[in-house]
């Protein structure tokens, strides 16, 4: 009965204390105000713009802390949020509209412990204040907008095939085609097997008629797809807003989470998250001098656009598609090697593009992108919120030769711009209307205030149970006590390393854990007492203490960790919160518990002769 | 510390009536009182701000009245400084717009602008799904102890573990509705940690009968369970303590939104511990336990098993 650990075993609880002690620490250097910079365009920020921004910087002699430059962003730290407010400001009216500036909270990591990948913890909204979004997407609206689809298509797969009908028209849930004679009938019923297997036909008995619904497999996908397609949307739009690390996520079937951090102007969140934008196929109008156009004198049948870069350039006013009628987008390489956008049309969309290409081969194309945009304007002291259009072209290319349903536009400069127009046309706009179901907003000094007293409460209530421990257990409950604080470095540490979000609820989590940590070394240290009073030896007390408390403390922290797990996975927010922080204490508290404080005992009374334990 | 040999399970009798009136009193308030549903179950709009020096509440009321926010609760929230916004939720005004309307309202021709603390809306449908996962949670949780805890140890020891932590739920919920604390998430995520303490309580008592039982050979099924609960007893009170040392400075320190959570872990904490002792292991006795139950089975057929 020797009480020793083999090396091996002091080695790995020695190491998993050092990694503990590496990770948690990042925590203890906090943020630095900062402004970060990064390009809205398709082309990333250059190094001749980071020189710009640091000199314009110096020059108004604000105190930076540091300035860096990578992957065509930048970050300015600085000392206070005073200058990091001034030099954003600044910084907004330089660069101009493709530059975003965004105000960031950057961790002030030092350089070698970034490097080995440690991080502090993320912190929740409630704990660093902003905006929480829940948006609902409207499904029976994107639903219904598919079945208008399947209608369009059906029209004009049925004149394309010479069927003749009477009405093509959606009625609750289905789309009810109606036929001449039973001829026609079957010729339709054909062409529905064969082109539209998605959708389940119904065959009607009286009439020449049936109906058509979407299948099971296909309302799933549209749902899906309805969701990402949002969730891509709203990923840029928050973009443009400048905020740093904002979180979009999808909660459930139907909803998406939008996190904001540090944002506290709701209404300004709010009209972004629901701008509407849309594309349209034009054709550029070269009979006329673009020129006069400038001047005033546009021609009749066109209109004044300008490109991206500013050029002006005439369309015809006539539009041959909308974006509406886009199916799908892909960016890729055409048969020359060089960048295109590959795009899929609807029926009627890909009819008109047909026929305007057919008649048009070798002309030029453009594409315009339309945004609406709610703004808020103070007109005599009130507020006044109104629409705004927004048009820009985005691309031009020659028309090569007719295209229908799919198609490619070519002439792009670069991959990258094919990669951010297929973005644009898949995620213009929403798939379907999205409703906020759940806003919260925490002030920035609330969130303060939070940390502060979750904090403070921590440490009181961790204070008490240490001066209780080593008062009741003496020696054994000072080893407890540095097992206990080494479980908060390790339960700080896997937040870090996990990169999960701390809330309130968390910090409750971790006040918990540290009562299942007293309780594991509880168990144990009554098991020895009761050893002791039996009148075991002080070595074998120890020994059959650890051995006997282990199997209660396996089975108590398994039903709660099972409880922590279910809570995880069925649990929204602050439930989920809790819950992390929980499994992750159970796990750091048994090995504290059990492992730490063994090796501990073990170093103070192992192997030698020991009359009496102070317990 | 304690002078041991109580015999717990001899007052089982008095534990019961005790217990079934917490039990009848709990869900006599639950079916008269209901809870006091906070807005993460009810849906509304909830608007915490700050002023300066204390808030003239009238005055709030009267400027909210004006908006068109008749039925709106206004109270001091911690301190005279803080205060708490509540609004119905309305079927015509689901739109989010509503918090900033009320904002707009109560800063509307006033010298001291409250300061916006934070802004909660919630749509009674996210409420609805809220209560719905917690009630799925609750159930899992159990059912998923049931199968761990019949398997660890027998079927009389998991129906004894869950009807303790059904019986420490309805009280503390009985709890919160006699005295109309509000009930929101964080509460019901103490309810849910609550469930996870007051089972580590009776996992242990269970594993020390389980021991006594295999160990003991003298005695009948009575007096080694209250041999185990006496055994087991200063580590169980110990525990209640330091937990509950530090659920206080969490209820009086942590602020105001994490009190009621940490109220509720401490009910939990007190009742769980009780139960443990006075619920979970007469109800294993009431259910008929024997030394038999527990004996670990004779190994049959390993050896053949275990041939490759």
């Amino acid at each position: 009965m020797q009480n020793r650990f083999p090396i091996w075993k002091n080695t790995l609880i020695l190491i998993v204390l050092l990694i503990g002690i590496i990770y948690a620490l990042p925590n203890l250097f906090g943020n630095d105000p900062s402004v970060q910079l990064s390009s809205s365009t398709v082309t990333p920020l250059e190094q001749t713009q980071a020189n710009e921004v640091e000199a314009s910087i110096k020059s108004a002699g604000l105190a930076v802390k540091s300035f860096e430059f990578a992957d065509g962003r930048i970050l300015a730290r600085f000392k206070n949020t005073d200058d990091q407010l001034k030099a954003a400001d600044m910084l907004r009216d330089k660069m101009g509209n493709d530059v975003t500036v965004a105000l960031n909270l950057a961790p002030a990591t030092p350089a070698w412990l970034s490097a080995l990948g440690a991080e502090p913890m993320y912190l929740g909204l409630d704990l660093r204040g902003g905006v929480h979004f829940l948006l609902e997407v409207d499904m029976k609206a994107a639903i219904k907008q598919a079945e208008e689809r399947y209608n369009n298509d059906i029209r004009s797969a049925l004149r394309a095939a010479k069927v003749r009908y009477r009405s093509v028209s959606n009625e609750e849930g289905a789309i009810k085609v109606v036929l001449r004679n039973a001829d026609d009938k079957l010729a339709a019923l054909d062409l529905m097997a064969k082109d539209f297997r998605n959708l389940d036909v119904v065959e009607s008995e009286e009439g020449f008629e049936f109906n058509a619904t979407i299948g099971e497999n296909e309302l799933r996908e549209i749902k899906k797809f309805a969701l990402a397609q949002n969730i891509t949307t709203l990923r840029n739009r928050v973009n443009e807003i400048g905020v740093a690390e904002p979180v979009i996520q999808q909660q459930g079937d139907n909803r998406i989470v939008v996190q904001l951090p540090g944002v506290q102007d709701t209404t300004r969140a709010k009209e972004i998250l629901g701008t509407t934008a849309t594309l349209e196929y034009r054709l550029v109008d070269v009979e006329h001098d673009v020129a006069k156009a400038v001047q005033g004198r546009v021609p009749v049948g066109s209109r004044l656009y300008y490109e991206k870069n500013g050029n002006p350039i005439l369309l015809k006013r006539r539009v041959i598609v909308t974006g509406d009628q886009i199916v799908d987008a892909s960016s890729g390489l055409d048969q020359n090697g060089s960048a295109a956008v590959f795009i899929t049309l609807n029926g009627v969309g890909a009819k008109k593009m047909g026929k305007m290409t057919q008649a048009n081969i070798g002309k030029p194309m453009a594409v315009v992108f339309i945004e609406y945009k709610t703004e808020t304007r103070v007109v005599n002291g009130e507020k006044v919120r109104h629409k705004v259009k927004e048009e820009k072209v985005i691309s031009v290319a020659t028309i090569r030769d007719a295209f229908s349903k799919r198609f490619q536009t070519t002439g792009l400069d670069s991959t990258q711009e094919a990669r951010t127009l297929a973005l644009l046309l898949r995620a213009g706009a929403l798939a379907a209307p999205v409703d906020i179901v759940e806003e919260r907003t925490v002030g920035p000094s609330l969130g303060q205030d939070n940390i502060d007293k979750g904090m403070m409460s921590v440490v009181v209530g961790l204070l008490l149970v240490l001066v209780f421990m080593g008062v009741y257990y003496k020696v054994f409950g000072l080893v407890a006590n540095v097992a206990l604080a080494f479980n908060l470095v390790a339960i700080v540490a896997l937040l870090s390393l996990l990169q999960a979000t701390l809330t309130l609820p968390g910090i409750a989590g971790i006040v918990l854990t540290v009562g299942m940590a007293v309780d594991a070394n509880v168990l144990i240290f009554e098991r020895i007492k009761e050893e002791i009073r039996v009148g075991n030896t002080p070595q074998s007390s120890i020994y059959t203490g650890y051995e006997k408390a282990f199997v209660t403390i396996l089975d108590a922290n398994i039903t709660t960790l099972l409880v922590a797990l279910v809570l995880f996975g069925f649990g929204t927010g602050p439930i989920k919160g809790f819950a992390v922080t929980l499994s992750i204490g159970i796990l750091t508290s048994m090995f504290t518990a059990i492992m730490g404080t063994r090796m501990l005992i073990n170093w103070l009374y192992g192997n030698r002769r020991v009359e009496k334990l102070s317990i | 510390m304690f002078k041991q040999e109580i015999d717990f399970l001899g007052k089982r009798k008095l534990a019961l009536i005790f217990s079934s009136l917490l039990l009848v009193m709990s869900i006599v308030s639950l079916a008269l009182n209901g809870l006091k549903l906070g807005i993460d179950f009810t849906g509304g709009t909830l608007v915490e701000v700050g002023y300066d020096q204390a808030a003239d509440l009238s005055a709030l009321r009267a400027s909210l009245d004006e908006a068109g926010f008749a039925d709106a609760t206004v109270q001091n929230f911690g301190t005279a400084k803080d205060v708490l916004i509540r609004i119905k939720p309305d079927e015509n005004l689901s739109s989010s717009e509503l918090s900033t309307q009320v904002l707009e309202a109560i800063n509307k021709n006033v010298a001291d602008p409250a300061e916006l603390r934070r802004v909660e809306f919630v749509g009674p449908q996210v409420g609805d799904d809220l209560a719905e996962d917690g009630g799925l949670a609750l159930l899992y949780s159990v059912f998923g102890i049931l199968i761990y805890v019949a398997w660890r140890f027998e079927y009389k020891f998991s129906l004894g573990s869950v009807a303790a932590l059904v019986h420490d739920v309805i009280i503390t919920l009985g709890v919160f509705s006699a005295f109309a604390m509000e009930f929101d998430l964080t509460v019901l995520a103490a309810i849910l940690a609550v469930i996870g303490y007051s089972l580590n309580d009776t996992i242990v008592v269970y594993d020390r009968i389980r021991e006594n039982f295999r160990k003991l050979r003298k005695g009948d099924s009575e007096q080694i369970m209250n041999a185990s609960l006496n055994q087991t007893l200063n580590r169980t009170l110990m525990t209640s303590l330091t937990t509950a040392l530090v659920l206080l400075a969490l209820a009086f320190l942590g602020g105001e939104i994490i009190h009621n959570f940490a109220l509720a872990l401490l009910i939990g904490v007190v009742i769980g511990t009780y139960s443990s002792i006075y619920v979970a292991s007469p109800v294993v006795l009431a259910l008929g336990i024997s030394k038999d139950d527990l004996m670990i089975p004779e190994k049959e057929g390993v050896d053949i098993d275990e041939m490759p």
